[in-house]
């Protein structure tokens, strides 16, 4: 049964395409953004914390694994999901004109 | 004006406040009871969020916890904070899009069986074993939302109690009348904004004294900084001065990593399970449905997570700042100099003076010389018996009577109670009386938040998935309603009871249902959306074994005295906070390792993900009532 509610079942190929090319640079972005967050929490605040603290985090009296762990973390994971909203909003954006300039041309019916 | 004025002033302003909101925001259909109308901006989503994530545990108790652990009190702020990067970037924006009600809505639809598309008019028997996977996703939501909020009805009713001067039964009484009154009038509409609300009372109780303390201790504005910063009266940073403090008295460096049972691989793990653990719990990812678009609901993540780390990162501050006013002030006093936050706090038994005779108090980490207890479990005249006869012994010196303090070693009640952090930090620094009343505002503030969310999510997963997908799809808007309105009255009810008689496992489990969440809901949810390929046999599967795994080990070693595993990677045992993690990597690898031998899911479930994943504004959400099968 086919559903036209659902696009995959009335998209020519270059709309494939496009919406192929849209979900990869979703992942990129998407596994960039996990790195970091790994690398940050679960690296510099635990795995790397005891090396970390032999130095002070500059101007202040903070062990830089304790400040990772008690501060650092918090406030990188708050710009990740900022990053990704901008960046994911704007690819929404672009896809989504990019597919109606199809579908004018008779890429979709 | 007093103390007690002042709360009374507050809370009653507060309450106020709440109930007008709800009557403003009374609705009539089902779509604005479950999920708002779907027409919450995404700003004050974030704000509703972030008070319906932070419970009475976050605001009152975690503070405490990372004073008394220091370093480790990190897998709290990271694994609580952690989870919404995981929720923002893998669950929320698709979870929006399929639009739904729930979270058992989309693991039903996701992994719904093929048996039942032939059937035309299926029967109740067969909407059940039909849709095995959406019965499991019930039960595991309603299982999670119970546990966790008659914790929160006991949290209502313990600052009630503390500061009203109430029976904590009271207190839970009084809480359970408020949540009522505006949940069933307002459903999701309701709690929406009256979470807004709440968010700003509890944030700025937090925030004042925070600030204050800071300014008196290191002469700086953000307590983020001052507790990085140098003493005001001293050229030595704060931390060197705490370490050095904590040191003498042989509690161990605050800043110090990996003390004890907090070994790197426990904390590691703990941390993981938490962040996992937030992403899969049902009462955060419903808020998600309650905004307009997918490009909302990415910023209503980033909201989200600002918002809670306006508190997150101001809560080691505090506990840094009352580690080091509790030392300071209470060491080597005499009764007669004892701090006035010591005494009032006293009358409460979370923090007591057994002396050994030389009336000058000692807080050593040291069990033979240390004098600071909590009453902890025991009860009033079990305390009473332990004081007077404490008392003997030190006026006889030693000849009558009995020493209290090993009896009090023997059962683990050394120092005070971790949850008069937040709570007695304004009077440690002798803060204005209205500053402590508006922490109790706070408090509660905190603690009706978090329970109205979960009732919501027991009253959709009862009234929504269980009555009107598998019971009753017939029913109407207006019965349908009817019932949802229903199951919250009965969910405050039954959350009520079990705050007035606290179940034993409640406070533990409570911190597993992150474990469980981990273990049971993050995985099944990650693949419905990232592959296309996992069918309903090994998404079930992969649910039990991990959930099975992880319930198995926690019971055995909490309750069992089963030996703690240690996969040859930590000499002191995984802690049973910790084995989600493991449980998820367990429901992962079954699920995919079942995967090729199973059918794949049908052509109509792949182009559901397809639409789920497309970018926005190209197909409409699906409409519930009329999806396919429906």
């Amino acid at each position: 049964m086919i559903n036209k509610n659902y696009p995959s079942e009335r998209l020519k190929p270059e709309a494939a395409a496009s919406l192929k090319s849209y979900w990869r640079k979703n992942l990129l972005l998407m596994g960039v953004l996990l790195l970091v967050w790994a690398f940050a929490g679960l690296g510099c605040g635990i795995i790397f914390a005891d090396t970390l603290n032999q130095y002070n985090l500059p101007g202040t009296g903070y062990p830089l694994g304790f400040w990772f762990a008690h501060q650092g973390a918090i406030i990188i994971f708050v710009l990740i999901i900022l990053i990704y909203a901008l960046a994911m909003n704007r690819l929404d954006r672009v896809h989504h004109e990019e597919l109606t300039a199809l579908s004018r041309k008779g890429g979709a019916k | 004006m007093s103390v007690q004025i002042y709360t009374y002033l507050f809370v009653g302003l507060t309450f106020a406040l709440y109930l007008g909101i709800a009557w403003w925001a009374r609705v009539a259909d089902t779509k604005s009871f479950y999920v708002a109308g779907r027409g919450v901006p995404a700003a004050a989503n974030g704000m509703a969020t972030a008070a319906d994530w932070m419970s009475a545990a976050s605001y009152i108790s975690m503070a405490g916890l990372v004073a008394t652990m220091g370093y480790s009190g990190g897998v709290y702020l990271m694994g609580w904070t952690g989870g919404f990067v995981l929720l923002s970037l893998l669950l929320a924006p698709y979870l929006r899009k399929f639009g739904h009600f729930t979270v058992p809505d989309f693991v039903g639809d996701r992994f719904a069986t093929r048996t039942l598309a032939g059937i035309e008019t299926p029967n109740m028997m067969q909407r059940i074993t039909g849709n095995p996977a959406r019965l499991v996703a019930v039960i595991c939501a309603l299982f999670a939302s119970f546990t966790y909020v008659a914790g929160q009805m006991r949290g209502v009713g313990v600052v009630f109690s503390r500061f009203l001067e109430v029976e904590v039964n009271v207190g839970v009484v009084i809480g359970m009348v408020i949540v009522f009154i505006y949940a069933t009038l307002g459903g999701m509409k309701g709690i929406t904004w009256t979470q807004v609300a709440q968010y700003w009372v509890l944030i700025t109780a937090f925030l004042v004294p925070a600030i204050a303390i800071s300014i008196k201790l290191t002469d700086t504005f953000l307590p983020q900084a001052g507790l990085g910063a140098q003493l005001a009266d001293q050229s030595v940073y704060f931390f060197d001065k705490l370490n050095q403090i904590q040191k003498d008295l042989g509690f161990g460096s605050y800043t110090d990593t990996f003390v004890g049972k907090w070994d790197k691989v426990n904390v590691f793990l703990v941390a993981l399970t938490l962040m996992v653990g937030t992403a899969g719990l049902p009462h955060v990812i419903v808020r998600f449905y309650t905004v307009k678009s997918p490009r909302a609901a990415r910023w209503s993540g980033f909201w989200a997570l600002f918002f809670i780390a306006l508190l997150y990162l101001t809560a080691p501050a505090i506990a840094g700042f009352a580690r080091y006013y509790m030392l300071e002030t209470l060491n080597g006093e005499k009764k007669e100099n004892l701090p006035s936050w010591y005494k009032s706090w006293e009358t409460t038994g979370l923090v007591l003076w057994f002396d050994d005779g030389d009336n000058s108090l000692e807080y050593t980490a040291d069990p033979k010389e240390n004098e600071i207890f909590n009453k902890g479990k025991l009860s009033e005249s079990e305390l009473l018996t332990l004081t007077r006869e404490h008392q003997e012994w030190v006026s006889s010196q030693g000849a009558e009577g009995k020493d209290a303090r090993p009896h009090l070693v023997g059962l683990g009640l050394s120092g005070p109670d971790k949850d008069i952090i937040v709570l007695a930090t304004p009077e440690m620094a002798e803060l204005s009386s209205w500053i402590i009343a508006f922490v109790a505002a706070g408090g509660l503030a905190a603690a009706l938040s978090t329970a109205s969310g979960l009732l919501l999510v027991i009253s959709s997963s009862v009234a929504h998935d269980l009555y009107f997908r598998v019971i009753n799809p017939k029913a109407d808007e207006k019965k349908r309603l009817l019932v949802g309105r229903g199951v919250i009255g009965l969910a405050v009810v039954v959350a009520g009871i079990f705050g007035i008689y606290p179940p034993g496992f409640v406070s533990e489990v409570v911190a597993f249902a992150f474990g469980l969440a981990a273990a049971s809901f993050f995985p099944v949810i990650v693949l419905g959306i990232f592959s296309k390929r996992v069918g309903t046999v090994p998404a079930i599967f992969g649910m039990l074994a991990g959930l099975g795994f992880t319930l198995f080990y926690i019971l055995g070693t909490v309750y069992f005295g089963m030996e703690k595993w240690t996969f040859g990677l930590t000499d002191h045992g995984v802690s049973p906070q910790g084995i989600g993690a493991v449980g998820m990597l367990v429901n992962f690898a079954v699920t995919l390792i079942l995967t090729p031998f199973t059918k794949p899911p049908t052509d109509e479930i792949r182009a559901m993900v397809d639409s789920v994943r497309e970018p926005e504004g190209l197909s409409p959400a699906v409409v519930v009532e009329n999806a396919p099968e429906h």
